[in-house]
């Protein structure tokens, strides 16, 4: 399932909902993603995220679908948060659920590397110095290219 | 045509959204980013390195030689930040 939301959202009450009578799941995996306070040297007062909404959605969707066919799991969450955040705030809650532990662990790695080029948002950092577009990082497209398989290209 | 706009390409043209007709001759994405250039200061810098341009036609992400057409959605953006 995936939610893009402007509201915070509960890990505990998010893991127990997906795992409440399913007891045939023997694993989760999560990962979540915070706004830091800094940027570099300087420190961030906020961060605002912007998205494309109808391809947000289509673009979650369609990851969650991709790890589901590579891996074998009972279930997937998606939740990504948009509008203006403080550091310490949740950005992103990804949690995989799988029989054993290899499935979830990779696929919840899989799709925050994946998010991260392939979801379109954008965040603006409110700093001292005024207001800063994030750039994309070349260490995360990196990271997405790990799990492009040969087949696909 | 409906175009949108994302991130600093939306700060630097000046708005996020615009229903705009552009000439016959312009048939992809890449000759839409050219012919937007020309149509004002913010354009103008907005796509002053149409290499560091992404774009999604029909909420599809697309390469810049994607043909694009009257009644489509396009949005032109930087690349995207997610996670």
């Amino acid at each position: 399932m995936i939610r893009v939301q402007d509201e915070d959202f509960d890990i505990g009450a998010e893991i127990t909902r997906m795992t409440e009578g399913s007891t045939e799941i023997g694993g989760l995996a999560s990962f979540v993603g915070l706004v830091r306070d800094y940027a570099g040297d300087e420190q961030i007062s906020s961060m605002t995220l912007e998205h494309y909404p109808g391809m947000t959605e289509k673009q979650l969707e369609r990851l969650e679908a991709e790890a589901r066919e590579r891996w074998d799991l009972q279930d997937v969450l998606i939740i990504h948060r948009y509008g203006k955040l403080d550091p310490g705030d949740r950005i992103v809650l990804v949690v995989t659920a799988s029989p054993h532990r290899e499935a979830s662990l990779e696929s919840c790695h899989f799709l925050i590397d994946w998010l991260k080029t392939k979801a379109p948002f954008w965040k603006l950092e409110e700093k001292e110095s005024g207001a800063d577009w994030v750039d994309a990082r070349e260490t995360d497209s990196v990271a997405a290219g790990r799990w492009v398989r040969v087949s696909d290209t | 045509m409906q175009i949108l706009y994302f991130g600093w390409v939306r700060t630097r043209v000046g708005h996020g959204k615009e229903e705009l007709s552009p000439p016959d001759d312009v048939g992809t994405v890449a000759d839409l980013i050219d012919w937007l250039k020309g149509q004002g200061d913010g354009y103008a810098h907005a796509f002053e390195n149409a290499a560091a341009i992404r774009a999604a036609v029909n909420q599809e992400i697309a390469p810049h030689d994607a043909e694009i057409a009257d009644g489509d959605e396009v949005a032109l953006f930087p690349p995207m930040t997610g996670g």
